[in-house]
């Protein structure tokens, strides 16, 4: 199990907002690993796993973002049928509710991640390490 | 601290006593020498000797801006155009605009009235004074200039924009007034602290005088806990001569009005009948010693109260509350009134926002539609889509109970909503471009 950060941005629902934000993580040399997006109407948050966390952070927040950086579980998987209900049951089996979730894969056909968010993440690393 | 304590601490039946005389002084010299006032006094059915009493001002018919227009553009001037040293204009961006006439009498009674406002919040001949209000047409400018010149401040005259220069004046200078618009105020914080990277705590700014367009108490806390000094606020209006007619003293409690050259009324708006003091409706101005252009009841449209209480500053010049807004604000949404500053108190007592927002009026099934726009704080950002929607739905909420109807509430980023050097644009009317 690996601990690792993810970078959520607070984006309105409009035409072009997205990639605005993909032009500042290009431009700042980052590579996106994995993304999720969830929106409500009128906006949503936008989730990146990149491999340069901290430069692409740095890179919204000046471009005038509204970002976050929160620290994740990433479990590693394999990137075949059942791999993911694999890990999900493994982690439901120990208690720890799954708050956000986002998947990067490695290697096609072969390994994958699972990254995904809890609400104590301690507590969390306690139950599922066990 | 008082520049002229002896008129600001007049007794009040001397105050007015003053006040009459001059009344009947003004009224006569008005009809002689304007023929808008003669016509509308023989109208009227009236002569200036019928006025008697401060009472009587109450036959005098009104002023509007309407007429004002007409009167464009020196119609309403009382003193020859030899006479006329300067002139001033309102923004007129829904119509002709108001023209103002000053003689040289005109521009020493308004620097005295900006050199009692300014005095009266502890400024003295020590201080730097950045004048961040537009020099030219605008009243704000040069009113300001000449009252803080009188008291032998230092004055930067700025004038409104190039928001870099107005922070890196403020850090070199050391100046320790800044005298702008509110909204400028929250502009010049958030750019020192995001683009120039000063803290504005650390700059010397001790205290501020913000007018020319609506604010709330809520507003006031957001702009001192951002400067780091104390704001007050300044009332004026071109019509009447500019800033200056009231200002806040050290007790911000109420804004002394300069009783004895402006007679306050509170009229009802609808019925235009006198209501007595202490009740709310729209505010209006009989400038008594005005030489160029005298203004007998002038409707100002803003909404406000008289407050008649003894000061605690010693002061015997009656006060009025914080201008709640004006009549043309005033928002008809759905049959119910509203105003844009029930909506900015209601947005700045929840916390996670920015001080930053836009109404936006729409009628997308022939029924009127609120969307209030406000800005996310990027400081308390959370991730989770779930706690932003809370965020959003609260809002709504204290909105509502605030106005009495829905509204729709969606947030923004940072920064998205247009940052303004002057009066800010709160209120995007949509409705009648269909």
């Amino acid at each position: 199990m690996y601990e690792v950060k993810v970078i959520s941005v607070f984006v309105q629902n409009q035409p072009g907002k997205l990639e605005r934000i993909t032009r500042v993580l290009a431009e700042s040399g980052a590579n996106i690993l994995g993304f999720s997006i969830t929106s409500v109407k009128d906006f949503g948050v936008i989730k990146f796993l990149v491999d340069k966390t901290e430069e692409a952070y740095k890179a919204l927040k000046d471009a005038g973002f509204t970002v976050a950086l929160n620290e994740a579980l990433g479990i590693e998987m394999e990137d075949r049928p059942g791999g993911l209900h694999k890990v999900v049951k493994f982690i439901s089996e120990r208690g720890v509710n799954i708050e956000n979730a986002l998947v990067y894969v490695e290697e096609s056909r072969h390994r994958a991640y699972f990254i995904f968010e809890v609400d104590d993440l301690e507590e969390a690393k306690n139950k599922l390490e066990k | 601290m008082y520049w002229n304590k002896e008129v600001e601490c007049m007794p009040e039946e001397k105050l007015r006593e003053l006040q009459l005389e001059r009344l009947k002084q003004v009224v006569k010299r008005a009809y002689e020498k304007v023929p808008f006032y003669r016509k509308k006094f023989d109208e009227a059915g009236l002569k200036p000797e019928d006025i008697r009493t401060l009472e009587d001002i109450k036959y005098i018919p009104f002023t509007s801006k309407a007429d004002m227009r007409e009167a464009y553009p020196f119609g309403l001037f009382a003193a020859p155009l030899e006479e006329i040293v300067e002139v001033h204009t309102s923004s007129g961006t829904t119509g002709k605009p108001v023209v103002a006439g000053y003689t040289r009498k005109d521009i020493e009674l308004w620097g005295e009235l900006i050199a009692r406002c300014l005095t009266m919040i502890g400024v003295t001949k020590h201080d730097i004074v950045q004048i961040a209000y537009g020099y030219g047409l605008f009243t704000g400018g040069l009113g300001f200039h000449y009252g803080a010149q009188k008291i032998g401040a230092t004055v930067v005259p700025a004038s409104a924009g190039n928001t870099r220069r107005q922070i890196e004046l403020m850090r070199d200078f050391g100046t320790t007034v800044i005298a702008c618009t509110p909204s400028y105020s929250l502009y010049l914080a958030e750019y020192a602290k995001e683009e120039v990277g000063i803290d504005p705590a650390t700059l010397k700014l001790r205290v501020g005088s913000f007018g020319a367009e609506m604010w709330t108490e809520e507003m006031r806390k957001e702009i001192e806990k951002r400067l780091g000094l104390k704001a007050f606020n300044v009332y004026g209006l071109t019509e009447i001569i500019g800033p200056g007619v009231a200002h806040e003293c050290e007790a911000q409690a109420g804004l002394h009005v300069w009783e004895d050259h402006f007679l306050i009324e509170i009229i009802d708006p609808e019925t235009g009948e006198t209501l007595p003091d202490g009740e709310e409706g729209e505010l209006v101005i009989t400038s008594l010693t005005r030489d160029g252009m005298p203004m007998l009841r002038f409707r100002t449209r803003d909404i406000t109260r008289i407050i008649r209480k003894k000061c605690d500053c010693g002061r015997t010049m009656a006060r009025i509350e914080r201008i709640k807004g004006r009549t043309d604000d005033m928002i008809k949404v759905r049959g119910v009134m509203l105003f844009p500053y029930q909506i900015e108190q209601a947005i700045l007592e929840v916390q996670g926002v920015e001080p930053h927002y836009q109404i936006v009026l729409t009628r997308p099934h022939y029924l009127d539609e609120i969307e209030v726009l406000v800005e996310m704080s990027k400081e308390t950002f959370s991730d989770e889509v779930r706690e932003i929607e809370e965020l959003r739905k609260k809002l709504e909420k204290r909105i509502e109970a605030a106005v009495g109807i829905r509204v729709k509430v969606t947030l923004v980023e940072p920064k998205s909503l247009p940052r303004s050097e002057g009066k800010a644009k709160r209120i995007i009317d949509k409705r009648n471009l269909k």
